[in-house]
């Protein structure tokens, strides 16, 4: 019994089309990167990047920096995309533990400091940078403003501070590192804070827009970014100078976003030149207008507004990922205790 | 010659069933079962014992079963009066009202929860003896918010045909109203209010947003728990026993509504319909409603014409012009939500319709199979859906997980159960007395069902497909679980987007947005509904 010839023949282009889809890297590919729901970039640029390569990037959101890890988490192996934009120190130990990233070292870390470069097999490559820290509306403080995370307690801003739940909150969880890193006992410190009647929310949208003074609430402190000043005067209703907020430097805990190679991708050579790319001064100038973050580039220059109202802290607060992986349900089953307990 | 038709119609009814079986197969019971098999595979029961050890998860488990019952009893209680006036009021009214009390339906919980907030401060309910800020009541009454519409077109449209002369009947004999509304008209009620009631449940049981932003940060459902195991401490073992725990509550639910569903159909012959109400009974209404629907409603259309000091049309004008926080201008993830929205309007409807009729027509077990594989996804979590999806459709032939099509896919999931909720009472409501006359007038078979079912029976699917239409605008479901590409981007991911960047301008332009929702989806339900033209008068 003879096999029909068209299964046959079916068979045969089928692996001749498997054969020419693999393998092959040196061809224009489409490579996919996956971000958080924060990534932005300005279009033209990755156009540019697609002119200068022939690589075409497409693009894919996934949610907040957790979700995005635990996504890639649960599909290692087969990956969502080619790269990963947008993983910062407090989840990296979890996706390096996790196996998700290939090594790669870029050519293009020559132009950025080396403290930013934390993990020493280069599974991934620093990107950018921001400091979460606690803002204040200027205009409703009922003193001074604070000047180191100490004053928090202080009776003077009773009622005044809204906080998010580490539990469901990434600058929550960032604000709560900075004060394990950067209180004598951070233990007591929330519960004078709890004592000093700190608000806590679920997430930053609530916390900004609807207890702290940006939204019409009646709080004029909340953990946010360090470049939030910055946004407040670029989408400002009213053309202004003069940015409403003003940032309490010495609360800031400092984030770095990494980008990485993720494992199982078809195409680890255009993914290399992808985060070649992103270290190069026109991705890097375009980081702090677009996201509002830091660029780790030395070459890359800033905007404006960001020169004048963004800030930076000069000794933001800091832990190693290692010890926030072993800590993190601790700390955070801790925090419920004494805070919401 | 009736005979072999018979027959046929049964294996017609059999062969349809495949539809309905093979989504819910690829899209539903194969991802969950695939997210599951990897939390719990080979552990067996032990992490379900160890999660129920924790008195957080018990407490979350008790916390939501009864949040969700006083959600589901409180919704129908105020919204009963509501579906009385729909019942009672001309058709065109009837679409009227029915589109409008929609509208709440596709707010963000965030917009909803800083409507709240900002009135409950308004009221002075934010602190005090009196406080509703991150209490149960704040949940309470969002729930009651959102569901409101579930209650009031569901069972209005049902009521609506509903025949009056018992009621008649009963008040010639010597009742009172109150009585006659108790032992007459109640009763009669029972399927739709089971059906709407379930709907009402799943949906506050399984309640994400309005927990975490209105409760407040203690406040632990299952729902925020399955969230905080896979999402924040990426356990997915703990995630998956507690997502088992409430696919079992949900079953034992379901199974409880369907049988009160099931229960007394009341059929109905020729209805003559109710008179309308007193016109003071009618404004009372309108007016309860203006204050639970509208005011957290007005205080967003306030915020988007609110620029700096002023008032104007600034943020409107904003949304054509795509700002950097956007993949695409706001205008376009309009169009995006309003093209996803009547995709997952058509696969709701397919779907459920042919579901319907296998819930009705279909031998008893297939019945019984469907009348709960198809509510079920309602009341799973959207974290094990999509994580679900992530994980099982990553493969050709079912390589879903990054194309367009899983948007309006996931959203139907959700869509469906409202058409089969809509559509199940009314079938079954059909009286076969009404099937005989016309057949024994001479009607054919075909004709039967093309003049006596299908017009009964469209009915409850305008009413359905108009909710999955709303449902997909509002983005339930498992789609913010699920990464998304730039182009795909919808109205209520924008929003998101423009309101997690400080900025006045970003803030009001999602303000303006929320309004465009709003009016989009009180405009396409009551145009989905008119669809049928005045044939429901007829009844």
């Amino acid at each position: 019994m003879t096999r029909p010839p068209h299964i046959l023949a079916l068979v045969l282009s089928l692996s001749l089309l498997a054969a020419a889809c693999s393998g092959d890297d040196n061809a224009p590919a489409t490579i996919t990167l996956v971000t958080h729901d924060s990534f932005v970039v300005t279009a033209s640029l990755l156009e540019d990047f697609t002119a200068e390569t022939g690589i075409t990037v497409e693009l894919l959101f996934s949610g907040d920096t957790g979700q995005m890890v635990s996504e890639a988490i649960l599909s290692a192996g087969n990956p969502l995309a080619d790269v990963m934009f947008g993983v910062d120190n407090t989840f990296l130990q979890r996706a390096l533990d996790a196996k998700i990233f290939e090594a790669y070292e870029s050519p293009g870390l020559g132009v950025v400091p080396d403290n930013f470069e934390i993990d020493d097999q280069h599974r991934v490559t620093p990107i950018s940078f921001g400091d979460v820290c606690v803002n204040y509306w200027t205009d409703e403080l009922p003193a001074e403003a604070p000047t180191s995370i100490e004053d928090l307690t202080d009776p003077t801003f009773a009622n005044e501070l809204v906080v998010q739940s580490p539990e469901s909150s990434s600058p929550g969880l960032a604000f709560l590192l900075a004060t394990i890193a950067g209180t004598e006992d951070w233990e007591q410190f929330w519960t004078d804070l709890r004592a000093n009647g700190i608000s806590v929310t679920a997430g930053w949208e609530e916390a900004y827009y609807g207890e702290f003074a940006a939204g019409g609430g009646d709080r004029s402190m909340v953990v946010s970014y360090a470049s939030s000043p910055a946004a407040e005067v670029m989408f400002a209703a009213e053309p202004t100078d003069v940015a409403p907020t003003g940032v309490l430097l010495d609360s800031c805990y400092r984030q770095i976003e990494f980008a990485g190679i993720l494992a199982g991708t078809d195409h680890p050579d255009a993914a290399a030149q992808l985060i070649d790319w992103m270290l190069e001064p026109a991705f890097q100038s375009d980081v702090p207008g677009s996201m509002f973050v830091f660029p780790v580039s030395n070459e890359a220059t800033l905007p404006q507004e960001f020169v004048d109202h963004a800030q930076l802290a000069d000794e933001p607060h800091m832990l190693d990922p290692a010890e926030i992986e072993a800590n993190r349900d601790e700390w955070t089953d801790r925090w419920v205790e004494i805070v919401l307990g | 010659m009736d005979r072999p038709l018979g027959r046929n119609r049964s294996r017609l009814i059999a062969a349809a069933a495949v539809v309905p079986a093979a989504f819910l197969g690829v899209f539903f019971v194969y991802p969950v079962a695939s997210v599951l098999w990897r939390g719990l595979g080979g552990e067996g029961l032990e992490p379900i014992r160890h999660v129920l050890d924790q008195g957080r998860t018990r407490d979350a488990i008790w916390f939501t079963t009864w949040q969700a019952v006083a959600s589901t009893a409180l919704t129908l209680v105020i919204a009963l009066p509501g579906a009385a006036v729909v019942a009672r009021s001309t058709p065109r009214a009837r679409r009227r009202i029915r589109s409008v009390v929609t509208v709440p339906f596709v707010l963000p919980t965030v917009l909803v929860a800083g409507a709240f907030a900002e009135l409950f401060t308004t009221f002075g309910l934010d602190d005090g003896s009196f406080r509703l800020r991150h209490t149960v009541w704040a949940i309470l009454l969002a729930h009651v918010f959102f569901n409101y519409a579930v209650v009031v077109r569901s069972v209005g449209s049902f009521w609506a045909g509903l025949d009056h002369r018992l009621e008649e009947q009963a008040r010639v004999l010597g009742a009172g109203r109150i009585r006659t509304f108790w032992e007459i008209t109640l009763p009669r009620l029972r399927p739709v209010l089971a059906a709407a009631g379930s709907i009402v449940f799943l949906f506050s049981f399984t309640s994400f947003g309005v927990v975490l932003v209105l409760g407040g940060p203690r406040r632990a459902t299952v729902e925020t728990e399955i969230y905080r195991y896979a999402v924040t401490r990426i356990d997915f073992t703990s995630a998956a026993a507690v997502a088992v725990l409430q696919l079992l509550a949900v079953l034992a639910l379901v199974t409880l509504a369907t049988r009160l569903e099931r229960s007394r159909p009341a059929t109905t012959a020729i209805a003559r319909p109710a008179p309308p109400l007193r016109r003071s009974t009618r404004f009372a209404n309108y007016g309860s409603m203006l204050v639970l629907l509208g005011l957290p409603i007005a205080v967003v259309i306030e915020r988007s014409f609110a620029v700096g000091g002023r008032y104007g049309l600034d943020h409107y004008r904003a949304l054509n012009t795509r700002v950097p926080q956007l993949p695409a201008a706001a205008t376009t993830a309009l169009r995006n939500s309003i093209l996803y929205a009547f995709v997952a309007m058509a696969l709701a409807v397919l779907i459920g319709s042919i579901a319907s009729l296998v819930v009705v027509h279909g031998r008893r077990w297939l019945s019984r199979v469907f009348d709960l594989g198809l509510t079920i996804p309602l009341g799973t979590s959207a974290v094990t859906i999509g994580f679900g999806m992530i994980i099982a459709l990553d493969e050709p032939p079912l390589d879903f997980r990054t194309s367009s099509w899983i948007v309006p896919i996931a959203h139907s999931l959700v869509g469906v159960p409202f058409v089969v909720r809509t559509m199940v009472p009314v079938l079954r409501r059909i009286d076969p007395r009404l099937r005989e006359a016309a057949s024994v007038l001479g009607a054919s078979p075909r004709r039967v069902r093309r003049e006596v079912d299908l017009p009964i029976a469209s009915r409850g699917m305008v009413v359905g497909a108009a909710f999955a239409f709303a449902v997909s605008i509002g983005e339930f479901g498992a789609t913010s679980f699920l990464p998304r590409r730039p182009d795909t981007l919808t109205a209520p991911q924008a929003l998101f987007r423009l309101l997690s960047t400080p900025g006045e301008l970003l803030r009001g332009q999602a303000m303006a947005l929320a309004v465009a929702l709003m009016a989009l989806v009180a405009v396409a339900v009551f145009a989905i509904e008119s669809v049928r033209g005045t044939s429901e008068g007829s009844f």
